[in-house]
């Protein structure tokens, strides 16, 4: 349900990828009057993917026509990268509706020669992205994140993950002009609609050309690759024991030996669920426009508050039990006839209709029952998901989850216990990133 | 996930009581009034008792003071509560009142208060079991109940055919949270799931967001915003690649994801309008979640936050159609605000078995659909916004499919939607306003001994005019409009100034006239050999079928000329061939083996019934058909009644040896339709006629008449013979028809083996 792909005309080219939505892009209906919109069909099928058998080949060169471009410049550097793997430097870039996610791979095997011959510019970036934790104002290093020794492509090195807000992707673009990034003959594999929206802007500004990548392809790919290298000797993957209990939680080490059938939930600023069956075989099931974005901006607006981090800790101290109406505020306890325990929320702001109740409430409450709301309808839906698909396994990521310890204790209390038990929440430590990964996994293919 | 809750105190309130005062009224907190009807007068002819009595009469009209019990509703805003409760005490509480059924989250909240005004206990029902047993009320008594709301269609409501079997549903109430039940027989139903984002989000979100309060002013704030100023939609995240990557741009990408700043300021407007898509979606996809998990294909949507809002239903029915890629339409109910009440009642009057019995709306008493939405603009009339009203009437015995109808569930008794047809509905509705003052005219002279006989026929000369004035611009107020529901409404608006039957006398004499008549008629058509007698007794039925007080045309040639006989009638009738004829396949047929029984639904009273019927019924007989002789069971215009004809019967016996014998071995057998309309919908019958046609092996049905054959069952198609014949006594009609005035209708079906 929801969120479409490609229509004809990219499907002539027989190439899947490009158009998968960003895990921003959200199927909510527009505005009803819009005339003419059938609904978006389901896709069946990653039509990305090749089909088991399909060669590699095959795949690769559907992958290289979504490189945008063309000119003799361009064939000449493909004809140049095609003797080894891809010049430095490695990047992946994921462009989102809010945030840009880029990973760098640094690599930590260069040999005296190589030092020598990096060119400045080259050097320049490596030492600037791995000296710092953070860029201009806004650019932040997810140092905790980094993965130490991995071995790309024959290459060992260290992965850094690093964000901005995408509003800032003009000012990287100029700095990518600014150190004449067009001089090292890269190749952008970018990922996300800010691939097809800046598109145009690296090309003129930077002189950079980007490959654009199907963003729900990278997301797997990204998921299964950074699931198989764990993260620096520990588990990728994890769940809650006890998530409602604040003395009991603990966060423990899942291991995702039989990812399959699995629903994969990305909460960006909205929301992707796809049903994923195999490496090769998925399906974007549906979407939600209320996601990470619905919350902030709904505590921006209700609250004042100015970042993720502040409307996060705001909810920290909230209590949302008095923005919204729940069981027992209309039954004086549990909804016996239908089996509604009194705790549950009856009605997300519901108290708000009074005007007294209005008065009483502090901004953190508010910013509570925003957090609150959002995330059990996200696990609502994931849940019904589940059922219709007939999975048991729902890892949620994206970067709503990032520090929002509250959203990932409540998605796994929710799953559970509506499901009495049946299905399993669990989350993954590089929750935002994966689309930026498997867009760097995809430059290491273009030979 | 969050357990979605049953609709608590929203802003209106129902209640509901019954004329006859029932041990229990039923409420609905909200609410509760029960008016007292004027019980409804019945004429009742009878034989005359006295020899000495008026010659020309064939019987005595005796008007009798009927009650019949009818359910009142009156939707209204809990700020009126106190007013409501004092109009109980005074008027519906008597000592054997001792409980009051009530739900809703006001039962609750009011419940003191409506003990210590009416001195009665509070017994508060179940929310939702009672939303249920009024929804399934609603479903099995209302025809056209249902509806899908296109907003830039035309008509913007298209009314669903009562399906004859209702279940299995899904039922989503949309109160401050949402409940998604299933339903899925009268008695079992179950709670699947819901969620808290509801009307309550919307109302107590959209009053922090914009300050603004009240429920009513932020939808119409909604409907002014642009919501593409707060959401991010997929064009923001791809930019123009949207369309060569054949994505719609205008897809929300993420709700209030343009909001997640500080240095903007955002319209109320704006706001408001993405809080209602949020929500719309929100639900809509969950309804179509569970719906894909249950199968199930009719989803009714209600509660407070549809409740009458177009620019709610119009955003549900979107995201249902988007969500669902077109396989589920939302459904809504025009009496949705009432289910509460309804089932309140319900419960209250369970020893009573209230589901033994039909209901039928009465049109005189209800308000049609958004008659007080304010939304509607000037152009909707005045506002009687606060009060809304429902009233329905309580048939004796219930009403059920006729067992010969093909295919029950895709039956439409009525030939024209005039909610569709513009022109028509133009039409007609003038054609009803003009014939107004003759309407108002007999109903005076009916009355000849009654000092407020005028006034009370002024009244309804000004309710009628007012529901066709509102018909004009809200066709849908009442489901699918059609001739058949103005022709129902007027009779409603009559009896409502108890007016209940205007053409008693005129019946009564045609009735005389015609009866002193039917030997010489009978003789004539003996005298002929048999194939000019089949042709002439259906030339007689023909010509019986122009005398029509319900037509125009004619009921003015029959006040200017009353001896316009039945031989200058067969001389207006056109010649053959005529506009629709079968005669000739009919006449094969009568060569064949006779009928094993004939089902007739007769029209007119008078020469239609006495000199073109009977002679009819009289030649089935000869021919060793049985005969069942439908009527109607209430009056409407000129129609014979059942206990008209039964009187009629009575006289023809006593000079007929044929028909004498017929009824005496019940070869000849007189019913009831169930019905009072001029008109005939197939599928509310009485049951007492549908268990008789299935015992005697009905296999020829004859439909009579301009109401009943072409207004009505024109198309409907049964599962043996039948024969539909009229006169087209309207100008108009008979010109849409491709015919004139006085053109024949003669239809001989055959189903396909």
């Amino acid at each position: 349900m929801g969120a479409g792909r490609l229509r004809a005309p990219m499907e002539r080219h027989g190439r899947a990828a490009a158009t998968s939505a960003s895990s921003t892009r959200e199927p909510a209906p527009e505005e009803p009057d819009g005339r003419g919109q059938e609904p978006l069909r389901r896709r069946a099928n990653s039509t990305s993917v090749p089909a088991a058998g399909t060669s590699a080949e095959g795949a690769r060169r559907d992958r290289h026509g979504s490189c945008s471009g063309g000119t003799s410049v361009s064939r000449q550097r493909v004809e140049s990268l095609r003797k080894k793997r891809p010049l430095f430097p490695w990047f992946g870039l994921d462009i989102g509706g809010t945030l840009v996610k880029l990973v760098y791979f640094e690599p930590k095997d260069i040999t005296a020669e190589e030092e020598e011959e990096e060119v400045e510019s080259l050097k320049s970036i490596r030492k600037y992205l791995t000296s710092n934790v953070a860029y201009g104002s806004t650019g932040i290093r997810d140092v905790h994140l980094e993965l130490k020794d991995l071995t790309l492509c024959g290459r060992k090195g260290n992965l850094h993950f690093i964000r901005f807000p995408t509003h800032d992707m003009p000012a990287f673009i100029q700095m990518g002009r600014d150190k004449n990034f067009s001089s090292l003959h890269t190749v952008f594999c970018a990922t996300g609609g800010g691939a097809y929206k800046f598109e145009q802007d690296f090309l003129t500004i930077g002189e950079l050309q980007l490959c654009k990548l199907d963003e729900l392809d990278c997301l797997i790919k990204g998921i299964l690759y950074i699931d198989s290298v764990g993260f620096n000797g520990r588990s990728q993957c994890y769940y809650f024991e006890n998530p409602a209990d604040s003395e009991k939680c603990q966060k423990l080490p899942f291991d995702l030996k039989n990812p399959y059938p699995l629903l994969l939930v990305n909460i960006g600023s909205g929301v992707s669920i796809l049903a994923v069956y195999s490496k090769d075989n998925y399906k974007r099931v549906t979407g939600t426009s209320l996601g990470g974005g619905t919350f902030f901006g709904l505590c921006c607006l209700l609250t004042g508050c100015t970042t993720f981090e502040e409307a996060l800790e705001m909810a920290s101290r909230g209590d949302s039990t008095k923005v919204d109406k729940l069981v027992r505020d209309i039954y004086g306890g549990d909804y016996e006839r239908f089996g509604l325990p009194g705790w549950a929320v009856a009605s997300s702001f519901g108290n708000m209709m009074s005007k007294e109740k209005r008065e009483a409430v502090s901004k953190e409450d508010l910013a509570r029952a925003t957090l609150i709301t959002i995330t059990n309808n996200i696990g609502s839906i994931a849940r019904m998901c589940a059922l219709n698909e007939n999975i048991n396994q729902v890892v949620f990521v994206g970067n709503f989850l990032r520090i929002n310890t509250i959203a990932m204790r409540l998605l796994a209390y929710a799953l559970d216990y509506w499901s009495k038990g049946q299905l399993k929440a669990l989350f993954s430590e590089h929750e935002g990133y994966f689309g930026a990964v498997g867009a760097l996994l995809e430059l290491l293919k273009i030979p | 996930m969050q357990p979605p809750l049953p609709e608590v105190g929203s802003q209106s309130s129902a209640v509901s009581g019954m004329t006859e005062t029932v041990g229990a009224a039923g409420w609905a907190l909200g609410g509760l009034l029960s008016g007292s009807a004027p019980p409804v007068a019945h004429t009742d002819p009878s034989l005359p008792q006295d020899a000495g009595q008026d010659h020309e009469s064939p019987y005595e009209i005796s008007v009798q003071e009927e009650v019949t019990a009818r359910l009142h509703f009156v939707k209204f805003e809990n700020s009126y509560i106190e007013a409501c409760l004092d109009f109980v005490r005074d008027h519906l509480v008597n000592t054997e009142t001792k409980v009051i059924h009530a739900t809703g989250g006001g039962a609750y909240k009011f419940k003191d208060l409506i003990e210590q005004k009416l001195g009665l206990r509070v017994a508060k029902e179940d929310v939702m079991t009672c939303l249920i047993k009024g929804c399934n009320f609603v479903l099995k008594n209302i025809p056209q109940e249902a509806f899908v709301y296109q907003k830039d269609a035309d008509p913007e409501f298209r009314f669903q055919t009562n399906h004859p079997h209702i279940f299995p549903y899904l039922l989503v109430n949309i109160g401050s949270g949402v409940s998604i039940v299933k339903v899925e027989t009268e008695d079992r139903f179950e709670w699947i799931g819901g969620s808290s984002i509801g009307g309550g989000t919307f109302w107590g979100l959209g009053a922090l967001l914009t300050k603004t309060q009240k429920f009513d002013e932020l939808l119409h704030l909604a409907s002014r915003g642009q919501h593409a100023n707060v959401d991010m939609l997929v064009q923001d995240v791809y930019g123009g690649a949207h369309q060569t990557l054949g994505l719609s741009g205008n897809l929300i990408a993420s709700s209030f994801g343009k909001s997640a700043t500080t240095d903007q300021e955002f319209s109320p407007e704006d706001m408001a309008k993405s809080l209602l898509h949020m929500i719309s979606n929100d639900i809509g996809q969950l309804a179509c979640l569970y719906a894909r998990l249950h199968g199930l294909d009719r989803v009714y949507f209600g509660g407070f936050f549809i409740r009458g809002h177009p620019v709610t239903m119009r955003t549900i029915t979107y995201s249902i159609s988007f969500f669902s890629k077109g396989e589920v339409q939302a459904l809504f109910l025009r009496h949705e605000g009432y289910l509460g009440a309804i089932g309140a009642f319900l419960r209250g009057a369970e020893q009573d078995n209230p589901d033994q019995y039909s209901w039928g709306e009465n049109y005189a008493g209800s308000s049609g659909l958004m008659s007080s939405s304010p939304e509607l603009g000037p152009t909707q009339g005045a506002k009687s916004g606060t009060f809304d009203l429902l009233e329905m009437d309580r048939l004796e015995r219930p009403l059920v499919n006729l067992p010969l109808l093909l295919d029950p569930a895709s039956y439409v008794p009525d030939t024209v939607d005039l909610t569709d047809d513009a022109l028509a509905r133009k039409y007609w509705l003038s054609c009803f306003e003009e014939a107004l003052d003759g309407v108002v005219k007999r109903a005076v002279a009916s009355q000849p001994g009654s000092a407020d006989a005028a006034e009370r026929a002024e009244k309804f000369r000004h309710k009628y005019r007012d529901k066709l004035q509102t018909l004009r611009h809200q066709p849908f107020a009442y489901g699918t409009l059609t001739v058949r529901s103005l022709l129902d409404t007027r009779e409603h608006c009559l009896n409502e100034f108890n007016f209940p039957d205007p053409y008693s006398q005129v019946k009564q004499k045609e009735n005389g006239v015609a009866l002193r008549g039917f030997q010489s008629v009978v003789r004539a058509l003996d005298a002929l050999g048999w194939e000019e007698r089949q042709l002439a007794l259906v030339r007689g039925l023909l010509a019986g079928n122009v005398f029509d007080w319900g037509a125009k045309a004619v009921s003015e040639v029959l006040e200017s000329d009353p001896q316009f006989g039945f031989e200058e009638a067969k001389k207006k009738l056109e010649e053959r061939p005529w506009l629709v004829d079968s005669y000739d396949t009919w006449l094969q047929r009568l060569k064949g083996p006779p009928h094993k029984c004939a089902l007739i639904f007769a029209d007119n009273s008078g020469v239609d019934v006495i000199l073109g019927v009977f002679p009819f019924v009289r030649e089935l007989l000869s021919r060793g058909t049985e005969v069942i002789l439908a009527c109607n069971s209430g009056p409407a215009l000129n129609d014979v009644t059942y206990g008209e004809a039964l009187l009629v019967a009575e006289h023809i016996a006593a000079m007929d040896p044929v028909v004498h014998s017929a009824l005496r071995e019940e070869r000849l057998l007189l019913m009831q339709t169930g019905s009072s309309s001029p008109c005939l919908d197939l599928s509310r019958l009485d049951e007492g006629l549908a268990v008789l046609v299935r015992e005697r092996g009905t296999d020829l049905v004859v439909i009579e008449g301009m109401g009943r054959a072409v207004h009505t069952n024109y198309r409907a198609a049964l599962r043996c013979e039948s024969l539909k014949l009229a006169v087209l006594k309207n100008p108009w009609l008979a010109a849409r028809l491709g015919g004139r005035l006085f053109s024949v209708i003669f239809k001989f079906e055959v189903p396909a083996e």
